[in-house]
């Protein structure tokens, strides 16, 4: 009986084609298309409209740290401060959140109740559903003054580190209560990743551990870490890709100065993307265009970034 | 070194279900142990209730009692990190880690026991464990070489290797050859046969004439019906199973009547 009924399912001759699938197709690599002119575009935007301050730019625009482009001649302003700035929060954000977030992720996988586990992952989730400018009343309300304490007695104990010289600043406004706003932020980005490739670790790998007689920790040192590596380091990127661009809680935070300072207790350092946001509303002659300019170097900081977490993940998977 | 294993009355679960029924054995030290039955008769879930691998499974517990030599491995304060280190397993996959050395694999176990053990103890022991496990000849020259790059047979290898690199007296094998080539397959019951003499051994297999090759006794298991727990149906010596077992349902099996 389905041999009669079969002429009428069976697929058309071949060389001839669907139209569905001809849709489909073409819809599909348009969008792929799309995305790499889009990315494109916002280059081609950054390059143009950054040409004309960089070209009568007075000073090394890399080196420079002074920022004195809001005039009609000879512009003299640099990337250096704020590049410095940026990467520094960014730096202390993955620091502080890194640890948390594959601890966050190895307890939902392997230690929580399954109830327990599914809540907190969904509360994790729930992190990254925050404004970021409720972040940054956060921190400029809350966390800020919350830390001056906590300054204090890092410069008094731990003073004999530059990082910790002090003295602290009475706002608690500093590059550090910024790196620990942005490390709150960028935390469910590495505990998702981190979280997905544990629950990846093959069973036979986590028995094999326990097997000969490896307790819990062990079995995760011995089995999880190393098959996990290569997803932290990249969730760690994407996180830190996520901590560099991120403008309104740092811009909220940080007060508008210019200072390469490895001192993280006083105010001083500044975000490219932070700088943007504050200075943008006054630019004026050259103003505007230094600060797109400033935009592509952060374009620029993050894609490395990216590219750099592509790299680690994809010879993680080939590894293993 | 070897052990005996006594179990009376063991029932495993997983949740509600029973999936064994009242099992009671002795496993003779130095000696080769099979268990067959067909798919899903329970014998690996009993397997694993040997070395508590079983209590890695959300929701699996067992009930009963299992006595290696004189100790009691589901007594109050029996540690069961501490149960699989004296009753070692292999699997049915090879699962050598992946990120690891071939010298790595095999010293990891130990390692977790004596982490300060000196280079040359660590040497040695590498030695010796892959040497039985009739893999040194093959590796001695790539040791630190990832594990993943042997063949599947030396993997399985390895993996005997690493754990009897811990020193257990009991290794539990669960399928070791199912997916291993002939000659792969040989290789492993020669390492049966030798190892035999140091340990005591367990092994679960689907192919009957392998458990009539390398084990001393064996031990039938099925279902009472679809849907059922496993039971223990009967168990002697290998020669007598296979060739006059007490039970038809034993004979059914062997002769390929169902299963």
């Amino acid at each position: 009986m389905t041999t009669t009924d079969a002429p009428q399912a069976a697929p058309p001759p071949s060389g001839k084609r669907r139209i569905g699938d001809v849709v489909f197709a073409g819809l599909a690599r348009s969008s792929g298309i799309l995305i790499l002119l889009i990315l494109a575009g916002v280059a081609a935007f950054l390059i143009v409209q950054a040409w004309p301050s960089l070209s009568a730019n007075t000073a090394n625009f890399l080196t420079t740290m002074e920022w004195d482009a809001n005039v009609r001649e000879n512009p003299a302003f640099g990337v250096a401060a704020l590049a410095f700035g940026t990467v520094l929060a960014a730096t202390i954000a993955l620091v502080l959140a890194t640890p948390v977030a594959i601890g966050i992720a190895l307890f939902i996988v392997y230690y929580a109740p399954r109830k327990l586990a599914s809540l907190l992952g969904y509360l994790v989730d729930l992190l990254a559903a925050i404004p970021s400018v409720v972040y940054g009343l956060w921190g400029i309300g809350f966390l800020a003054p919350q830390l001056v304490s906590v300054f204090e007695g890092l410069s008094r104990y731990l003073g004999w580190i530059p990082l910790f010289a002090g003295p602290p600043s009475p706002s608690g406004r500093t590059i550090l209560t910024a790196g620990v706003v942005l490390a709150v932020m960028i935390l469910p980005i590495i505990t998702a990743m981190s979280r997905d490739v544990f629950h990846q670790v093959p069973q036979g790998h986590r028995e094999a551990a326990l097997a000969m007689g490896a307790t819990r920790w062990e079995m995760i040192r011995l089995a999880v870490l190393p098959f996990g590596k290569s997803g932290i380091v990249g969730g760690a990127m994407l996180g830190m890709g996520r901590a560099l661009g991120e403008t309104m809680a740092v811009a909220m935070i940080l007060s508008p100065s210019l200072m390469v300072s490895w001192n993280l207790l006083q105010s001083g350092n500044q975000t490219i993307a932070g700088h943007i946001a504050l200075q943008y509303p006054e630019a004026t002659g050259y103003g505007v265009s230094a600060l797109i300019a400033a935009g592509l170097v952060l374009f620029a900081i993050t894609l490395i970034v990216n590219m750099a977490a592509r790299y680690v993940v994809a010879r993680g998977n080939k590894e293993a | 070194m070897a052990k005996r294993i006594d179990v009376s009355g063991l029932h495993v679960y997983y949740g509600d279900f029973m999936a064994v029924e009242d099992v009671s054995m002795t496993i003779e030290p130095r000696s080769v142990t099979a268990f067959i039955g067909s798919s899903g008769c329970g014998k690996s879930t009993f397997l694993r209730a040997l070395n508590r691998m079983h209590e890695v499974t959300p929701g699996a517990r067992a009930d009963g009692k299992v006595l290696l030599d004189d100790l009691d491995i589901y007594g109050p304060d029996v540690d069961p990190v501490m149960v699989r280190g004296e009753i070692g397993m292999v699997f049915q996959k090879a699962n050598p880690f992946p990120t690891m050395s071939i010298y790595d694999n095999v010293i990891a176990g130990a390692k977790l026991n004596n982490s300060r053990m000196s280079k040359s103890e660590a040497d040695d022991l590498v030695e010796e464990s892959l040497r039985g496990a009739n893999l040194w000849e093959e590796v001695k020259d790539r040791l630190n070489k990832p594990g993943s790059g042997l063949s599947g047979g030396q993997q399985q290898r390895l993996c005997i290797a690493r754990a009897t690199a811990v020193k257990p007296s009991v290794l539990l094998m669960d399928e070791p050859c199912s997916a291993l080539d002939p000659i792969s397959t040989l290789a492993i019951e020669d390492l049966i046969h030798k190892m035999k003499e140091d340990y005591t051994i367990v092994i679960v297999t689907h192919n009957m004439q392998q458990a009539a090759r390398v084990s001393d006794r064996t031990a039938f298991f099925n279902l009472s019906a679809p849907g059922k727990p496993g039971k223990l149906i009967e168990m002697g010596e290998t020669n007598q199973m296979f060739t006059r077992p007490d039970k038809q349902e034993t004979e059914n099996y062997i002769t390929g009547r169902f299963g």
